[in-house]
């Protein structure tokens, strides 16, 4: 059986790849930095003095945004090749 | 040379940068006018995209804004960053391949109406305008600070400069002056940010510093800011000290409303390719990055360095006497930015929070009849770090073409969308659909220079509400643009009855609930019920309904659409088309 390459089968990918990492990134932000920081502060890890949940609010999460975007654009632009879809120069 | 002079100098050269290279941009085309040609590099996108959002609230009062709160406040900086997630997989590429010019042309377009292209352009002019006009105080008061002139002359010669290149050069005159201004503000933020960092820690990184040690105490620096401020009777910095769910809705309020918002998107438009847009807003968030990670740290040290100063031998010994304290602090008490009284006329300057009954009775032990720095405004952290770190002028009147970069770039931007959408939005798709592309372009100039005149007015004439004019935008923008462009990519079902009801029910819900809480049009004492958690719906502060707008805003669309007629066939292959990137380069003539 041949790999499905349809324009749908395409966008189930992205949807697959953007819900992976919008909940890294939900996580990450509103987790770690917000709701889950009581949690990790009962890790036995500290940054300068102050629990890991304080370092994701305010440097984690942006350092993880920025991983994200580039991670999403290096697996699309993979995907856009193997679907056929991508723009030709 | 004394500093006006110097402020003058290096001022006027940036103002002539900016003009130069309007003049070496301008636009010919409507395609130049609004989206650069679509020739712009993804990496220069990025960093006009980074001056374009970075506003003079974020240069001169974010650090401030994190320091006097701490912890709570680190919603703005996830906030304001995470809605680049958003951007860079939700809409920029999709946005980018349909390959149109503005915000409400793909709303129209998409939902095949022009009730819907109308109540789009509704909702960006009510976004944008609020939104100018707190980016056009902030050049008046940058202007007034800087080169000491009045509020008002300092708006319009702020405007005159924003006239000349956004007018002659359109989005194409903007994209390259935006990306001089990234330059200047970013070189002028770190390198006193750098400064104070080596002085307190050591460490030349100001990220790396705010996590390293206080070299004179040897303890790590947050934990001893937490212990000097505990010690004077105010919160400690790390700690958690709001309401959790309001901490969780307002941080995605921002992020929401970030990725809703018509000038940061339109940036997307002027890169060559569907792959370009995506890597760009990558870029972008870099470039922002730089500033959103210095900024904590420079707000976190200069209060530390400010709390020291103040008590250099400890809490517990007296603070500094009056007439020992240090220049800085009396150059910017001429300003008004601080204040002292020598409340129990001890000749010490006491600084302590008054406003906390645990620590009344050491303070009244102690002989202290009150907080003595009676103005503390929070815009000094950033203001006075090049005089703290000792820095010469000339870092000083960086500061200032920094602070009006970053002021002048976000204005020019909001401008372009709020002229754009005039210009082809209302009057080349409603009222006169038979100009030819040069009439469009006249169009377009006229609206940019119509679009100045009341943003002037406005900023000279501010109705009342600047402080909270940046709720209401992002509210918004999250409450009606966002979730209606996310569901015309992501849903090929998606009609027009239901966008229009989306788009309006997160519109009317939103502007109600936060005129409810802070008055009608932000009019003092028309308030319905008092500002206050016990009077917010569950809890839910005004400022961050945003998110909640925008819940309601999918569930209206959602609900109108299963009881209405599908999409017709056309729309839908449209939408299978912008899921795709192969094409994209075809779509730039339209």
């Amino acid at each position: 059986m041949s790999i499905d390459r349809s324009a749908a089968a395409y966008w189930k990918a992205n949807i697959r790849v953007i819900t992976i990492c919008l909940a890294i990134w939900a996580l990450v932000s509103i987790g770690f930095g917000i709701v889950f920081r009581p949690l990790l502060a009962m890790l036995p890890i500290t940054i300068g003095g102050t629990d890991l949940g304080f370092w994701f609010a305010q440097q984690g999460s942006i350092l993880t945004f920025i991983a994200l975007i580039f991670y999403y654009t290096w697996y699309m632009n993979r995907l856009d090749r193997e679907y056929g879809v991508d723009e030709q120069e | 040379m004394d500093q006006f002079t110097l402020n003058l100098i290096v001022v006027g050269a940036t103002f002539a940068l900016y003009i130069g290279i309007a003049i070496w941009a301008r636009a010919g085309t409507t395609a130049d006018y609004y989206a650069a040609s679509r020739g712009v590099n993804p990496v220069i996108n990025g960093a006009a995209t980074a001056a374009d959002w970075m506003s003079a609230a974020s240069f001169i009062s974010m650090a401030g804004l994190i320091a006097f709160v701490g912890y709570d406040n680190s919603t703005f900086l996830m906030g304001w960053t995470g809605g680049y997630v958003l951007l860079a997989l939700l809409l920029a590429p999709y946005l980018r391949k349909f390959g149109r010019f503005t915000v409400p042309e793909f709303i129209g377009d998409r939902f095949y109406s022009t009730t819907a292209r109308i109540v789009a352009v509704v909702c960006l002019l009510v976004i944008s305008i609020t939104y100018v006009i707190g980016q056009m105080t902030g050049a008046g008061v940058a202007f007034s600070r800087f080169l000491e002139v009045q509020n008002t002359t300092g708006l319009l010669i702020a405007s005159t400069v924003v006239f000349i290149y956004a007018v002659l050069g359109g989005m194409k005159g903007i994209t390259y002056t935006q990306l001089a201004q990234y330059c200047v503000l970013i070189t002028a933020y770190t390198i006193p940010a750098v400064f104070i960092s080596l002085q307190l820690t050591g460490n030349p990184v100001p990220p790396l510093g705010l996590f390293s040690t206080h070299a004179e105490s040897g303890l790590p620096l947050l934990t001893k800011l937490d212990q000097v401020l505990t010690e004077l009777g105010f919160h400690d910095y790390t700690g958690h000290h709001g309401s959790t769910l309001n901490m969780v809705l307002f941080t995605m309020s921002l992020m929401v409303g970030t990725a809703g918002l018509p000038h940061v998107i339109i940036r997307f438009f002027t890169v060559p390719r569907v792959a370009d847009a995506r890597r760009s807003a990558g870029w972008a968030l870099v470039f922002i990055a730089l500033l959103y990670l210095t900024a904590p740290a420079v707000g976190a040290m200069a209060k530390l360095n400010i709390l020291t100063t103040i008590y250099p031998d400890g809490t517990a010994e007296e603070p500094i006497r009056y007439d020992d304290k240090p220049d800085w602090m009396l150059n910017w008490e001429q300003t008004g930015l601080l204040a002292f009284e020598d409340k129990n006329e001890d000749g010490r300057l006491q600084y302590y929070n008054d406003a906390s009954e645990e620590f009344a009775s050491v303070a009244e032990a102690r002989g202290w009849e009150g907080n003595e720095i009676v103005t503390f405004n929070r815009d000094i952290l950033v203001l006075a770090n090049p005089e703290i770190a000792q820095l010469p002028g000339w870092v000083l009147a960086l500061i200032a073409a920094g602070g009006l970069a970053a002021a002048l770039s976000t204005a020019a931007g909001l401008l372009l969308a709020i002229s754009s959408a005039i210009s082809h939005d209302l009057l080349k798709s409603v009222f006169m659909p038979r100009i030819t592309d040069r009439q469009e372009l006249m169009a377009a100039r006229v609206s940019m220079a119509f679009a100045i005149v009341l943003a002037t007015y406005l900023g000279m004439n501010p109705p009342g509400f600047a402080a909270q004019v940046v709720a209401l935008a992002f509210g918004l923008a999250a409450a009606t643009l966002f979730p209606a462009l996310m569901m015309g990519i992501f849903s090929k079902k998606m009609n027009t009855q239901g966008a229009v009801a989306g788009m309006l029910v997160g519109l009317i819900a939103t502007l109600l609930y936060i005129f409810t809480y802070l008055g009608w049009f932000f009019i003092p004492g028309t308030n319905m019920l008092p500002n206050t958690p016990d009077h917010w719906l569950f809890g839910i502060s005004p400022l961050s309904f945003g998110a909640v707008g925008a819940i309601l805003n999918f569930a209206a669309a959602i609900v109108v659409m299963k009881l209405t007629a599908p999409p017709p066939e056309r729309i839908q292959e449209l939408v299978e088309s912008i899921r795709v990137p192969r094409g994209a380069s075809g779509a730039i003539d339209h």
